[in-house]
């Protein structure tokens, strides 16, 4: 099934992946335009975590393709690390750093020049906290940076694996603000999550079982 | 429309973002970096202690024990170069990241031999004060060592790839590493005594620097390989 | 003549020809090794320095060129395996680890024993073929180590390519960087030297022999990967209620 890049930024046919005998999807395929979000529902260990990290390229499929703007994803990693960013349970931040030099040195990794941490740093809720050791905050407030990051990175793709997990109602209502935001922008988002979210975007729907 | 060429101002960006990161995260944590110092310390005093203090023994095999010393403790500071990241999800990113997954782990690698192996270096002629060195030959000495734990952080960085993540990954480490890190410590061991003995070392140091370039620029590539598959 | 590899890269159809040539490779084998061994061990002149104590290079010579081809082959099908993706590839060089690593011992094992009329000792760090042998021996075990440690299969098997593919690319400099070392020690003995034809010729005829048996041996190994890979497979199940059948 050829990629109509027309409409279509994110789409994949055909993908299967087994864990040791388990098949934990066969046959499964998506396709997402600019301002469409792709929800992963699911158990635990239904495979949902897998399926995003077979996305980004993280965990090799035993079959099947994924395209980013019309290239498959396998072949052209930069084009779409270029492209994406990564949100998981395990929030990939430097605990021993502060948060002013984790979100510097992920801006440096991607080659960008911001300016605009502050006004994003306000609405996240985490002025005040950027010369603090990260292990200092607390976990909600952790995953907020780890948010922050994700916003900063000027990603059109975003893959969020359980975002809602430590957060309180607002922290919750914080995400589904920023994923609102972001899919009116033109982004994509697969997102991950055994929570129930509605969000006001044109969504499509993964079971996994 | 995101630039999807990357210049060499961006790669070598990427490289200084990555050194800067792990030395930063070192200083943090300045315990980490002075245990294998200490280790290096003790294994070069454990020999006379269970060999004897004749002097003319030690200066024998006083080079074969600075570099087997040195060996084991760039070996024992690997075990961490890949962990934490691991740890806490910062691999990912690492592996995601538009950057080429080679260059950044030539950066952790770099940064780690910084950490590690220069100061292993720096201490060194005073071991071999201890073994009665000639202060003539510190100077070989310190170029060899220099060459063979760089050399040592690279081809180390591929076992740290490969063991990442595994429960008793730190034997294997050693395991996997010392048949390959044989050429090292002979030419860099053997090379030392030549100089003790007052004999040409040209050879030796050429072949070191030679065999050293040729891990900076290769093992990258296989420890990126390497982390890939264990990150998986 | 592709689709000739891509049916030798089917798991089921590998596993039904490789008996004839496992089969083939034996006896040739066996027959090759039994005259070459006849002629070396029993009719060929005695050297006339070492006496009849270098019969056994019939044994250890073919056994260290064999430790050295396994190790090839090992790398080379774990890196088909690794590019490709080829399921095959990657049994093979599982197959060929434990064999490579048992041919090295034996080469070990023979060569201490040829070099003990000469050297007094069953070790000399002075002879570098010996040396090197050790190192290969190591190089195997942290393969074989690689392999266990790791649960996941496909993950064991993409580990230990990486590892087979530096270690290959080592090797070389492993053997020159031993020459080098045992060079600069002062009155070392060397397991070779110039060889007559008539030595010659059983030696070349025992190596063919070997060869052979390990190609076999392998083969076999592989066959039995092959079947414990692949256990889930509908192929094997066929394979084992006809086997139920007949039984």
């Amino acid at each position: 099934m050829p990629a109509n890049t027309l409409t279509e930024l994110l789409s994949a046919s055909g993908l299967r992946l087994f864990r040791g005998e388990r098949c934990l999807f066969e046959n499964l395929g998506f396709a997402l335009g600019a301002g469409e979000m792709l929800l992963v529902e699911g158990a635990n260990g239904s495979g949902k975590t897998s399926l995003l990290r077979a996305i980004a390229g993280l965990l090799s499929l035993d079959s099947g393709v994924i395209y980013w703007r019309g290239q498959v994803t396998l072949q052209n990693r930069q084009a779409l690390c270029a492209d994406m960013a990564w949100l998981s349970h395990r929030l990939g931040l430097k605990y021993d750093l502060t948060l002013v030099e984790n979100l510097r040195l992920d801006a440096a990794l991607r080659g960008l020049v911001r300016d605009d941490d502050n006004e994003v740093l306000d609405r996240l809720g985490l002025k005040g906290l950027e010369r603090l050791p990260l292990r200092a905050l607390s976990a909600g407030q952790q995953r907020r940076v780890a948010l922050a990051r994700l916003v900063l990175s000027a990603a059109r793709l975003w893959l969020m694996d359980e975002p809602f997990t430590n957060l309180d109602t607002a922290g919750q209502l914080l995400v589904r603000e920023i994923i609102e935001r972001k899919l009116k922008q033109g982004g994509v988002c697969v997102v991950a999550t055994h929570h129930a979210i509605d969000i006001s975007a044109p969504t499509s729907r993964i079971k996994l079982r | 429309m995101k630039e999807l060429e990357q210049s060499e101002s961006d790669l070598i960006a990427g490289l200084v973002a990555i050194i800067r990161r792990d030395l930063l995260l070192a200083w943090k944590r300045p315990g980490d970096a002075v245990n294998p110092l200490m280790f290096y310390a003790m294994v070069c005093t454990l020999f006379p202690l269970a060999t004897g203090p004749s002097a003319e023994q030690l200066l024998q095999y006083g080079p074969g024990v600075l570099w087997v010393a040195a060996l084991l403790a760039t070996l024992l500071a690997l075990n961490g170069l890949f962990l934490s990241d691991y740890e806490d999800g910062s691999l990912d990113q690492l592996i995601l990241s538009p950057q080429p997954l080679p260059l950044l782990v030539l950066g952790k690698a770099l940064a780690h031999w910084l950490v590690t192996g220069l100061p292993l270096v720096l201490m060194s002629p005073l071991l071999a004060m201890t073994f009665s060195v000639p202060s003539n030959v510190m100077g070989i000495l310190m170029l060899t060592l220099t060459l063979g734990t760089l050399s040592l952080s690279m081809l180390g960085s591929i076992g740290a790839a490969l063991t990442v993540g595994l429960n008793r990954g730190n034997a294997l480490l050693s395991l996997l590493i010392l048949p390959l890190a044989m050429p090292v410590l002979i030419f860099g061991a053997r090379t030392v005594s030549l100089a003790v003995a007052g004999d040409a070392t040209s050879a030796g140091v050429y072949i070191l620097a030679a065999y050293c370039m040729f891990t900076v620029s290769l093992s990258p590539f296989a420890t990126a390989a390497a982390l890939k598959i264990s990150n998986e | 003549m592709w689709t000739f590899f891509h049916k030798l890269a089917s798991p089921p159809h590998f596993y039904r020809i490789a008996p004839t040539f496992i089969r083939i490779f034996a006896i040739a084998g066996v027959v090759l090794t039994a005259v070459g061994s006849w002629n070396g061990l029993i009719e060929a002149p005695i050297d006339y320095q070492q006496k009849d104590a270098f019969r056994i290079i019939y044994v250890h010579v073919p056994s260290a060129y064999l430790s050295m081809m396994a190790y090839m082959i090992m790398a080379v099908s774990a890196t088909i395996g690794l590019i490709w993706r080829i399921k095959l590839s990657h049994a093979v060089a599982a197959a060929a680890a434990p064999l490579g690593a048992w041919f090295t011992f034996l080469s070990l094992a023979t060569g201490s024993i040829w070099g003990r009329p000469m050297w007094g000792t069953w070790w000399e760090w002075g002879d570098p073929r010996l040396t090197s042998q050790l190192l290969m021996l190591f190089l195997y075990f942290g393969y074989m180590a690689l392999r266990s440690a790791i649960d996941d299969p496909g993950k064991a098997d993409k580990a230990s390519a990486v590892l087979a593919l530096v270690g290959a690319v080592n090797i070389p400099i492993i053997h020159y960087s031993v020459y080098w070392w045992t060079s600069l020690h002062q009155g070392q003995t060397v397991l070779a030297g110039k060889m007559p034809p008539e030595m010659l010729i059983p030696l070349l005829i025992n190596i063919l022999g070997f060869t052979l048996i390990f190609a076999a041996l392998l083969l076999y190994r592989v066959r039995s990967e092959v079947l414990y890979r692949e256990r889930r497979a509908r192929w094997v199940r066929e394979l084992v209620a006809g086997q139920e059948a007949i039984s």
